[in-house]
């Protein structure tokens, strides 16, 4: 605790200590004990993590190369090598509209919600009567859960009940089928799922631009900067890091879309997404262990260029530290 | 330091006083208008749920309710036994979000303060094993759970499939990652005096993380624990997967109960799922405060 | 609680353990949930059969409860209920079953039980049929038997699919039932010009759809042609199946537009408000008409081909099987002997009527004018198909099948395309 009394040198001032560099961390010599410490609390959480995460991926990997309904023993399985990836290109109709649903709901989540939050995010970021109500109201969807967004969407998107056809007067004439109607259906979940994401982005952007230096932004309205000018010359700039959180947040967002078409019509008709049919595949009553391992690990893939791409980003941040 | 990590800036920056004038008015309506359009799907649910059977299926859902009444909500509570699932829930949320934040900090502890080979890899592992869709790990999540034996004592089951320590660990393994990036990107703006300082003083590394640094991350750690609740809480796939008995569901999954195969009543599943969602809502605003202090995540302060 | 096992009443438990893992006791806490979950479960107990029970909704579950507690109450054995969401219980089948199943458990006859049954997944009954065999019609002996020549499963209780229509709606308006296809076109006519949309129709949930293409199917093809195209022995892109596809698009503009959005429910509530005129579905489409049901009536699907007649009729049957390694055998093998009896059967079906017995002992004197027709039918059909769903590869009718018939309702123009697309995953699916 004696530590904390004794204030913390500012950055910038000379360390008394013979070390190398400010930022690259001087290798000290740990002690025994601290290092077996520093090995524990590093190895068992990473053991946990290891086991239950990367070595189930690493054999839905493997199980994608085979046949097999699930029943019985690994002795039971038949490896049939590249042959449920040739047949998912090409034969699996339900693949390729499910490919192009992930894709519009991710492009959709990167553009809509990302605009919309941190439009709002930037008109809340300021002394504001009634601030704080806003921002609840904004980001109370977010802590409902994506199968319960699914719920209370269904009720405004019934086509002679709903709230939507009702309030447009179409109900009673010639009732929009919202969810039914497979052109526009996709678009209709993806209202619902922005409805949601959008006070997370907000509330990403809000604690970011919270961090701006106000005096950068007096000094840019000292040199006759407008507002928009601030904005784009000054604040942006400063929110790179939370537009990589963001962007992470929005694609595993993205790809993990689930509950909430599964709630709706079990992702069919218009709503197929590889999560539901990785999951139609491989936990319904019917088990094809590995063709859904095949197309897990598609969708594997493509997470995985979101994943190098951002890892790539955090790399440069580390090595400009 | 302390400043330098609390929410709230010390003086606010004296921006025009809030007169009234007509931006100020259009950014009001143009506020208040968006914070309508937000709740109005949630209204709408609350309406239903206030109202009757018969009253909407005679009268349609667009009418005005020829009476409210708490019936629906008496109902989801006693009819899908909300305090059995509210406790499945939380004897599985809370041990997760206690053990995620031990471990993904003391992993951040590790590779954010020390230098070590391993350092950049064991951080990009994390991070990575966050991004994985839950899809990708679950069938053979499934075979090792069926493999592997708990006694007795810990999981009816004999095994760790079916237990509710099973879906505690997959909460704590997949989870740790988006922590543990958090946390290490938090751990870093924090000086390192301050550790080497204690190092001095003759800390061992546990003490410099349980006494220095973990006090110092406490706003990213309450950010954290909102999140994760939420995330945890309303969890689907998992425990759809792992357990097997329909009494040890946590109530997300539990919701089900209410919607009838044959016969749905949609008052009463929205009355249950309102109640469903309110602890998180609880949760939320009791800790919004810490929670935009803390989700600076340390990454805008260079 | 659906257990009623006596169990240390819960709450001060619960309390404790509340307050310990609160204080941060952490995983530590956890066992004690085992304790408070499932009574005292199961485990070699010999007094104790554990019990996997799909019927979540409130009346039927508490109907399958009663019948239960009065096997209790013979037995002198207690009774652990595991109760699971319905839909829950079917997607999660196949792991359950795997992992740590209870020792007797809910399910349907037909491929759907063979398929787990041929797995090694699920217990030989035939010692228990060989008491209760009587009691049932030679057509549900052969829906619970396996390729083994074995049963598997202990039929419980039965329903017919039908086109359902309200009497006073069809007096009113002089519509007389349909024999044939032909007749069933003219009347559609007469009701399109009467405002009505002459066939309800939903498939949202996915399934129901199923059931009009098995309708088409067996009386164009036959009951034999059924059985073959499900087991995968007949091509999807033949003529038989074309012809089917080629009837139902001519009928699709006499069924509700829009189907693909509306779940069973709201079909029948058009029914129900005189929208529509007939709805082809099971007779539990009974349980959306509370108070009516001396209204509603139906009738088969009507003749297309007279060579087939209305020789088959669709007649899912419900049941109960037994896991491969019960804790508790002999306990289990008199509790699913009880579920054969009519007592227990009518007991169940007092509480949701609008299904019948399984067994042709029960007394069908109590049975309303519904559950009459429903056993006649069922008595007069040469055959009895389950449910394209229940008839076939689980793996083919969730997503092939489903999406197919889908597909078809939103462009029955691209019967081909469409053909193919199921053609091409029965072959990769039966031939795995």
């Amino acid at each position: 605790m004696t530590a904390l009394q004794s204030p913390p040198k500012p950055a910038g001032t000379t360390d008394p200590s013979p070390s190398p560099r400010r930022g690259r961390r001087r290798a000290t010599a740990l002690a025994p004990r601290d290092k077996l410490v520093l090995g524990l609390m590093l190895g068992i959480p990473s053991l946990v993590h290891l086991v239950l995460v990367w070595v189930p991926a690493m054999g839905s990997i493997a199980l994608s190369f085979s046949s097999w309904d699930g029943i019985g023993g690994f002795e039971d399985i038949e490896w049939v090598g590249f042959q449920n990836y040739v047949d998912i290109f090409t034969r699996y109709p339900r693949f390729w509209p499910a490919v192009q649903h992930n894709l519009i709901w991710l492009l959709f989540l990167i553009v809509v919600p990302t605009v919309a939050g941190l439009l709002l995010a930037v008109l809340l970021d300021r002394q504001l009567r009634f601030g704080r109500l806003y921002q609840s109201a904004l980001y109370l969807p977010m802590v409902l859960s994506l199968a319960l967004v699914g719920f209370i969407w269904q009720l405004i998107y019934q086509p002679e009940q709903g709230l939507l056809n009702n309030v447009l007067g179409t109900a009673s004439t010639d009732p929009v089928n919202w969810l039914g109607d497979p052109d526009i259906n996709l678009y209709a979940v993806l209202v619902a799922a922005g409805w949601r994401h959008t006070g997370y982005i907000m509330l990403l952007y809000l604690a970011g631009l919270k961090a701006v230096d106000p005096a950068l932004k007096e000094a840019a309205a000292l040199d006759g900067a407008n507002a928009r000018q601030t904005f784009f010359q000054v604040t942006f700039p400063v929110l790179k890091p939370v537009n990589v959180v963001v962007l992470v947040v929005t694609v595993i967002e993205g790809l993990r879309a689930f509950d909430i078409v599964y709630v709706i019509n079990k992702g069919r008709n218009g709503l197929e997404l590889l999560s539901v049919l990785v999951t139609d595949n491989i936990i319904g009553e019917s088990s094809r262990i590995g063709w859904g391992s095949a197309l897990a690990v598609i969708l594997l893939l493509i997470s995985l260029g979101f994943i190098i791409t951002y890892l790539f980003q955090v790399f440069r941040e580390e090595e400009r530290a | 330091m302390k400043s330098r990590v609390s929410l709230s800036p010390a003086s606010p920056p004296p921006v025009s006083s809030p007169r009234v004038s007509l931006p100020r008015i259009a950014l009001h309506a143009f506020l208040i208008v968006t914070c309508l359009v937000t709740l109005a799907p949630l209204v709408w649910a609350l309406y239903a749920s206030l109202r009757t059977y018969d009253d909407t299926a005679r009268n349609g859902y667009f009418s005005v309710a020829e009476s409210l009444t708490l019936d629906n909500y008496s109902n989801a509570w006693t009819q899908a036994d909300l305090p059995h699932y509210y406790l499945n829930t939380l004897l599985v949320t809370l041990p997760a979000l206690v053990l995620v934040l031990l471990f993904s900090s003391m992993v951040a502890f590790g590779v954010s303060r020390f230098s070590f080979k391993f350092n950049l890899v064991l951080l990009m592992l994390f991070t990575a094993g966050n991004l994985l869709p839950q899809q990708v790990i679950v069938t053979p999540l499934w075979r090792l759970y069926l493999l592997t034996p708990l006694p007795e004592w810990l999981s009816d089951s004999g095994v760790l499939l079916d237990s509710q320590v099973g879906l505690v660990l997959i909460h704590v393994g997949f989870q740790s990652g988006f922590c543990v990036f958090v946390l290490s990107n938090y751990m870093k703006t924090i000086p390192h005096e301050l550790s080497e300082a204690a190092r001095v003083d003759g800390a061992g590394v546990f003490r410099q993380y349980w006494q220095v640094i973990l006090p110092l991350c406490r706003p990213a750690l309450a950010a954290l624990a909102t999140l994760e609740f939420t995330w945890i809480y309303n969890d689907f796939l998992w425990a759809l997967v792992l357990i097997q008995t329909g009494d040890k569901m946590p109530i997300t999954s539990a919701l089900q109960n209410l919607k009838g195969t044959f016969f749905v009543d949609n008052n009463l599943v929205a009355a249950g799922s309102l109640l469903v969602a309110l602890p998180t809502l609880v949760v939320f605003f009791v800790l919004q405060r810490q929670f935009i202090g803390g989700l600076t995540l340390g990454s805008t302060k260079g | 609680m659906t257990r009623f096992s006596a169990s240390p009443h819960p709450l001060m438990g619960r309390r404790a353990l509340l307050k310990a893992v609160l204080a941060g006791a952490g995983i530590a806490a956890v066992p004690g949930l085992a304790a408070c979950g499932s009574g005292d479960g199961g485990g070699g107990a010999t007094d104790t059969v554990s019990f996997g029970n799909n019927q979540s909704d409130q009346v039927p579950k508490d109907a399958i409860t009663a019948v239960l507690k009065s096997f209790e109450g013979e037995s002198g054995l207690k009774v652990a209920i595991n109760t699971k969401q319905h839909e829950q219980y079917q997607e999660q089948i196949n792991n359950y079953l795997q992992g740590k199943p209870d020792d007797v458990l809910s399910w349907f006859a037909g491929y759907r039980m063979r398929f787990f049954a041929e797995k090694g997944l699920t217990g030989d009954l035939s010692d228990v049929w060989s008491k209760v065999s009587a009691g049932y019609e030679p057509g549900l002996k052969e829906a619970s038997t396996a390729s083994d020549g074995k049963q598997y499963l202990i039929p419980f209780v039965q329903y017919p699919w039908g086109m359902f229509y309200l009497k006073s709606v069809w007096q009113q308006r002089g519509y007389t039932v349909p024999k044939t296809l032909d007749e069933m076109v003219a009347l559609s006519t007469r009701m399109k010009a009467d405002g009505l949309a002459p066939i309800a129709f939903a498939q949202k949930q996915g399934w129901p759809g199923m059931g009009t293409f098995d309708q088409l199917n067996f009386r164009i093809n036959g009951y034999q042609f059924h059985v073959d195209l499900m087991a995968g022995k007949e091509d999807w892109q033949g003529p038989k199946v074309r012809e089917v596809f080629d009837t139902w698009k001519r009928l699709l503009p006499f069924h509700q537009e829009n189907a693909l959005g509306r779940e069973w429910q709201e079909a029948a509530q058009s029914l129900q408000q005189g929208k529509s005129g007939m709805f082809l579905l099971g007779t539990f489409v009974a349980q959306q008409f509370k108070g009516q049901e001396e209204d509603l009536d139906f009738f088969p699907y009507p003749e297309i081909n007279p060579e087939h007649g209305q020789d088959t009729v669709e007649a899912p049957i419900d049941g109960y099987m037994m896991s491969r390694k019960p804790s508790n055998p002999e306990g289990a093998a008199k509790l699913l002997e009880f579920m054969s009896t009519p007592a227990a059967q009518l007991a169940y079906i007092k509480a949701d009527p609008s299904q019948i017995a399984a067994s042709n002992k029960a007394d069908t004197s109590g049975y309303n004018s519904l559950q009459k027709k429903a056993a006649q039918v069922i008595k007069e059909a040469a055959h009895i198909t389950q449910f394209l769903d229940r008839d076939t590869d689980p793996r083919f009718a969730s997503d092939a099948a489903t999406n197919g018939i889908n597909a078809f309702i939103q462009n029955p123009d691209d019967i081909d395309s469409i053909l193919k697309g199921m053609a091409d995953q029965a072959k990769t699916i039966f031939t795995e």
